[in-house]
């Protein structure tokens, strides 16, 4: 579906092209190919297909409640996505959901995979530490920050808050209730804790990338800490960060379990995909879902340009091994 | 790409200068690997304490008493109980967790055998012996996990609902094994693209079959990426909720589904909550935390290579 976005790569394997192939050579070309195609016919089966019947029905009028109704709608259910309140709150929550998660967890990443890089006391157990958030199921992680964490009467963070204030001596300490006066801030902070690992797990493979040689050289030279974070660090960083910004974007702006289950998408946090599942789901538009989830897929086309770019110019330098 | 980006930034000056001196030696020892940083490993420990403490304060809820994990301030010493895993896991609350665990381990471990048996000849004829545009081909895969599941749920839900499929456990392994086809794919090409290619020429030379080359030569190359790869494609289906909460429901919903509900039917009681929570994430935890380096080399090597 984007491929066509992407430049040929022009690595040509085997021989060069003849102006006539043999049978024996298509044979061999065949042979070749076999291995691939039942993993591709199975994915063009159950994803190409399914989006091409989502295409269809975002032109038609299909209230599944009223089936006597259905037929072709044109651009109707596209006007209604983009004039509705509720779906440019979401398309809006979507953006600042995906943005702020990817930016803050990829800078607390990157601090994190530095640390890491260093060597000291029990670093093996302080990994496995963090790579915690990454392993809990994300419904239970997010049922976890609801109501044991950010919960306004028994909650970790107003318990915490409230023993603070026992010990400074002040009766009522300052509470919070994050899930009902911040909700989207609620959100990202659960999404953050989550992904933060992530982005350190692709950032710290590629520290441990670094090229020995320039490294050494650098000591040799004299050069500071800074100065080689600076000129040597960063730069070779620089595609882990956008791997793992363009990887984290993907899967956020997909991102259902929690929005589902801390706000079930209540008080404006409603993303597209939570938008699209109450559409079809509850309000059963599938007219106006499918559209909705078109212009998901056009949002993510342009994210994943992006995305397909980067991985392609890291592409280049295996091909060309 | 960064070789060249220290030259011309005035660190040069230093060189032959004063040779083993102590100024330069410090600077050396700073930037020496092998050294133990002390400094590093405080801060280090406060983040992992910091980033761990949600999943540790949801261990230690589970094992106290109702009374004790809602109180404020937190009662952290309050004395530790099984009750609440003895609940969730008794038929006192009128719903069994097992069906859901088995649908989860079922949905798991079959769409992962699945996702190997057409990602390993697929990873193949794309790194040892690559088709024509063979990077066409992997960026296709990948493209198809950068389409949001929303856009295609709703024609499999109408598919499932008309074909007698919704509610059916080899439907929803179908869709993970579409779901984490694209991850495997580019995972274990990564991997196979390690086996050396000389070494492929020389069995070729001395006349190995390709069974024999399979078993002596990739094979060996080849496992600890069938490992990680499973491990991943395990894990995504374990915490899947979208797809198993539109296309299943009674009989094949899985663990997430289940504790998505488990909130709304038995009221709030927090540490049966977080009981819940540790059950469901324990399988994930064991494998992440066993498996950790494997994870990492697969997120890499799937992510970055």
């Amino acid at each position: 579906m984007t491929t066509t976005a992407l430049p040929d790569t022009g690595r040509r394997l085997g021989r060069a092209p003849l102006l006539r192939p043999t049978a024996r050579e298509r044979a061999t070309a065949w042979a070749r190919r076999a291995p691939l195609m039942p993993a591709l016919i199975f994915l063009i089966i159950t994803t190409q297909l399914p989006f091409v019947v989502t295409i269809i029905i975002s032109f038609m009028n299909w209230n599944a409640l009223k089936p006597t109704e259905t037929g072709f709608a044109g651009f109707k259910n596209y006007v209604e996505v983009l004039t509705n309140n509720d779906f440019r709150q979401a398309i809006l929550v979507t953006i600042v959901l995906t943005v702020s998660v990817v930016l803050v967890s990829l800078v607390i990443g990157l601090v994190l995979a530095l640390l890491l890089n260093q060597k000291f006391f029990g670093r093996g157990l302080a990994r496995t530490l963090l790579i915690a958030p990454f392993l809990v199921v994300p419904v239970a992680a997010a049922l976890v920050w609801k109501h044991a964490i950010l919960n306004p009467t028994y909650g970790l963070i107003n318990g915490v808050l409230t023993w603070i204030g026992q010990l400074t001596g002040n009766a009522n300490p300052p509470q919070l209730d994050l899930l009902s006066t911040q909700p989207l801030l609620a959100v990202i902070l659960s999404l953050v804790w989550q992904w933060t690992p992530f982005m350190m797990l692709i950032l710290l493979a590629g520290l441990q990338s670094r090229p020995a040689d320039v490294m050494e050289a650098a000591q040799m030279d004299g050069a500071t800490g800074w100065q080689v974070f600076r000129h040597i660090t960063l730069p070779h960083l620089r595609q882990y960060l956008e791997l793992g910004g363009l990887l984290g974007a993907i899967y956020i702006v997909q991102n259902f379990d929690a929005v589902f289950t801390l706000t079930s998408g209540g008080l404006g946090t409603a993303n597209l995909p939570y938008a699209v599942y109450q559409t079809f789901y509850f309000a059963n538009e599938y007219g106006v879902a499918s559209a909705a989830g078109v212009i998901v897929v056009i949002g993510s086309i342009i994210v994943a340009t992006f995305a397909l770019r980067t991985v392609f110019t890291l592409f280049k330098k295996e091909a060309a091994r | 790409m960064s070789s060249t980006a220290l030259t011309g930034s005035g660190t040069r000056r230093g060189v032959g200068a004063d040779p083993g001196a102590a100024p330069r030696r410090r600077r050396k020892s700073r930037l020496d690997p092998t050294r133990n940083n002390t400094a590093a490993g405080i801060i280090a420990w406060l983040a992992a304490l910091f980033f761990a403490l949600p999943v540790l304060w949801m261990v230690l809820t589970s094992f106290h008493s109702e009374q004790d994990a809602a109180t404020n301030p937190p009662s952290v010493a309050a004395s530790l109980t099984l009750d609440s895993y003895a609940q969730f896991f008794g038929s006192s609350s009128g719903v069994s967790p097992w069906p859901p665990l088995i649908n989860s381990a079922m949905a798991s471990v079959f769409s992962t055998v699945l996702v190997l048996l057409l990602a390993i000849p697929a990873a193949y004829a794309l790194s040892i012996k690559p088709v024509k545009k063979w990077t066409d081909v992997l960026f296709f895969f990948l493209s198809t996990k950068m389409m949001p599941v929303v856009a295609a749920v709703l024609p499999l839900y109408i598919f499932a609902k008309s074909s007698g499929s919704l509610d059916n456990i080899w439907f929803l392994i179908l869709m993970y094994t579409s779901m984490n086809l694209p991850i495997a794919v580019w995972m274990m090409r990564s991997f196979l693209a390690e086996v050396p290619v000389e070494m492929l020429e020389a069995a070729q030379l001395d006349g190995a079959s390709l069974v024999l080359t399979l078993r002596k030569v990739i094979a060996p190359v080849a496992m600890p990426g069938i490992a990680a790869t499973s491990l991943i494609c395990f894990i995504f289906s374990w915490n899947e909720l979208l797809l198993a909460r539109v296309l299943t429901g009674v009989r094949a919903g899985t663990s997430p589904v289940f504790l998505t509900g488990f909130v709304t039917s038995q009221g709030l009681f927090l540490a049966q909550v977080c009981a819940a929570a540790v059950v469901i994430s324990l399988p994930v935890l064991v494998a992440g935390f066993a498996a950790q380096d494997k994870l990492v080399q697969g997120l890499s090597l799937g992510a970055v290579k």
